[in-house]
């Protein structure tokens, strides 16, 4: 079979990240660039798949020139090409802009299964996988905590509120998968050699065939009016337990709509 | 916002990307699965030595520099970096994967006929396969030539009689790589640990590498068939040459000991605050700071000169000795200075730096000591063999 995985390289996780004054978006230059955490359990799963069942993993971003690398670290856990969508005019995309660029990536490459991770460390939208699927036309199971195909049979279990929902669809579809699903694999040196020389397809939105004026942060649906850093926390509430600790607990909980 | 030791360096200059990709690898391995226990390793003496091999296995770090058989075949430069990485972890970790992948597999890489390597190399290369390497002796340290263990012909067998000591991995495993003197010089030997006769006893009350197993292995009457035999190396040259794969590994690996202990130590004088401000905003501490920085920043730009000349036209054993007696001897200087800084803190281990620094003293000895290095760089210089 043959899997695509959606891969975003985001600031690092543990970076204290700015904003540039003049864009208002991330100054990428602030923090190092890293491979989105929850991607890494999509390639895991796309791996895992493709041993299962034979086939082949194929690593897909968006973003500048450095994301290069997080795409070679996604390809060296052990994926075998990688496609990269690389084009100024996509700076400050939004979601429903960067579904597009996806989407348009991805199709006509017969894919029989695209992943994705449950949401990217920065944006936290989640909403990309939903986007994708339906701009492909293709069935869509979000959340997966377990995935399993048998022929063109998909069946997964999709993380509820309440516990989970046991779905199935029939390939081509997308899926996102949060983390239980599995323990991604540390990239090997030898994957890591292998890398370099795995093949990388680099495009823009115009090989794409994109309209550049759909893209970017001259499209997007929304844009930051205004931003300022978090104001210090308050101090905090003491509450000295005369035996009506448990109460005044509570009553603070409830209060802050926590219980 | 502060700049760490090694970045004020910029040193990624002199390593490529994709040796940097594993190296940091080991490193995210090493702060998920290294760190959080090997504080509760070292204060109990113990390691799990087996499962950790597997996963350095997987990761491809056994034998990592060695092409084929199920190595990775890195760069000599990728080789460092990752050793330093493991011994920013503990120096016991990276003494367990130098041994294998340094001193046995080089071993049997470098002399064994190929049958030898086919048997043993790739299981050794995935960590199903313990490797230890017996030189030293305990009356035969820096003077291995008088070594008293010996090989004999029995028909086409040898029997080999004698002792080892000091020996990492000794009693976890599989296989040693015996020095053994025969009437044809010093020959190396391929010895199963279950064989009848080979008995490892587990040297305890170390104060140094607890997170390591370091035996004695005792050799009586054990008969091993004639294919044992490393055939392509006679004397001394043969486990000297291991010992230069593995003194290159000690040359980085002892920095990365170094820079977790000055890490921790910067961190800890920016937040210990006495006389209402840190104690990093005193000169005293600011002083050691930055010597320890530039001693940290020099001994890395010596290990990664000699493997940029591994890499390229090859390195000599005096110029390793240049880098493992330097860079072993001021990672301990580093570790001692950083626990002055912890105060009472730095003695406990809480804190990485007492381990550290007591790892170093094993460091700075074994693999060549401290004088003998010393003497090899006088040899070098004046071509008078003081040592002899």
């Amino acid at each position: 079979m043959k899997i695509a995985v959606c891969v975003k390289q985001v600031p690092d996780t543990w970076a204290e990240k700015k904003l540039k004054a003049d864009t208002s978006t991330l100054d990428r230059e602030s923090a190092d660039g890293v491979l989105n955490e929850l991607d890494e359990y999509a390639v895991e799963q796309a791996l895992q798949l493709v041993e299962a069942n034979g086939g082949e993993v194929v690593i897909v971003t968006m973003g500048p020139e450095r994301a290069a690398e997080t795409l070679r670290k996604a390809i060296s856990m052990g994926a075998d090409a990688g496609i990269h969508v690389l084009d100024n005019n996509l700076a400050g995309s939004d979601a429903i802009a960067t579904s597009a660029v996806l989407a348009k990536a991805l199709e006509g490459r017969d894919f029989d299964l695209i992943i994705f991770g449950s949401e990217s460390t920065d944006a936290r939208m989640s909403v990309i996988p939903a986007m994708v699927a339906e701009r492909l036309g293709l069935a869509q199971v979000t959340f997966a905590q377990k995935v399993n195909v048998d022929g063109t049979t998909l069946t997964a279990e999709r993380v509820t509120d309440y516990g989970f929902d046991t779905l199935s669809a029939t390939l081509p579809a997308v899926v996102s998968v949060v983390e239980k699903i599995n323990e991604p694999r540390y990239p090997s040196f030898k994957g890591i050699m292998a890398a370099k020389k795995k093949p990388v397809e680099t495009l823009t939105a115009t090989d794409l065939g994109l309209d550049p004026s759909v893209v970017g942060a001259g499209a997007a649906w929304s844009a930051v009016a205004d931003f300022a850093a978090r104001p210090p926390k308050p101090a905090g509430v003491v509450i000295s337990d005369e035996g009506s600790g448990g109460t005044s607990i509570a009553d603070y909980l409830t209060t802050s709509k926590f219980i | 916002m502060p700049t760490g030791p090694i970045e004020l360096f910029a040193l990624h200059h002199h390593s490529s990307s994709e040796d940097r990709a594993m190296a940091a690898v080991v490193k995210e391995y090493v702060d998920t699965n290294v760190k959080p226990h090997v504080a509760e390793w070292f204060e109990k003496g113990e390691v799990p030595a087996r499962e950790l091999m597997r996963d350095f296995g997987s990761l491809g770090a056994l034998g990592m520099h060695l092409q084929g058989y199920g190595c990775a075949g890195t760069t000599a430069t990728a080789y460092g970096l990752a050793a330093l990485e493991l011994e920013a972890g503990d120096s016991g970790i990276r003494s367990m994967v130098s041994v294998q992948g340094s001193l046995a597999m080089f071993a049997i890489y470098e002399f064994g006929t190929e049958d030898q390597k086919q048997t043993w190399l790739p299981r050794m290369a995935t960590g199903e396969i313990i490797g230890c390497f017996g030189l030293t002796e305990a009356d035969f340290g820096s003077n291995p030539q008088g070594m008293l263990t010996n090989a004999k012909r029995d028909g086409q067998d040898w029997i080999l009689n004698g002792s080892k000591m000091w020996i990492t991995n000794g009693s976890v495993a599989d296989v040693a790589v015996v020095w053994a003197q025969t009437t044809e010089g010093i020959r190396g030997f391929i010895v199963p640990t279950n064989s009848p006769g080979f008995v490892s006893n587990i040297i305890h009350k170390k104060m140094s590498l607890r997170a390591s197993i370091t035996s004695e292995l005792v050799f009586t009457d054990v008969r091993l068939p004639a294919d044992s035999m490393l055939p392509e190396v006679q004397g001394l040259r043969g486990p000297l040459s291991c010992l230069n794969e593995a003194r290159f590994g000690i040359a980085f690996g002892a920095l990365g000991a170094a820079r977790d202990c000055l890490e921790t130590a910067i961190d800890y004088s920016i937040n210990r605050v006495q006389f209402d401000r840190p104690i990093a905003g005193y000169q005293l501490t600011q002083k050691k700071l930055a010597d320890m920085t530039l001693e940290l920043g020099k001994g890395m730009l010596l290990a990664l000169h000699l493997s940029h000349l591994k890499d390229t036209v090859g390195v000599t054993p005096e110029q390793i000795s240049l880098g493992k007696l330097n860079n072993a001897r001021e990672a301990l200087k580093i570790a001692r200075e950083c626990r002055s800084i912890l105060g009472g803190n730095g003695i406990t281990l809480e804190y990485p730096i007492i381990r550290h620094m007591n790892n170093l003293e094993s460091v700075f000895t074994y693999e060549g000591t401290n004088e003998m290095h010393t003497l090899v760089i006088g040899h070098a210089l004046t071509g008078l063999a003081a040592f002899k």
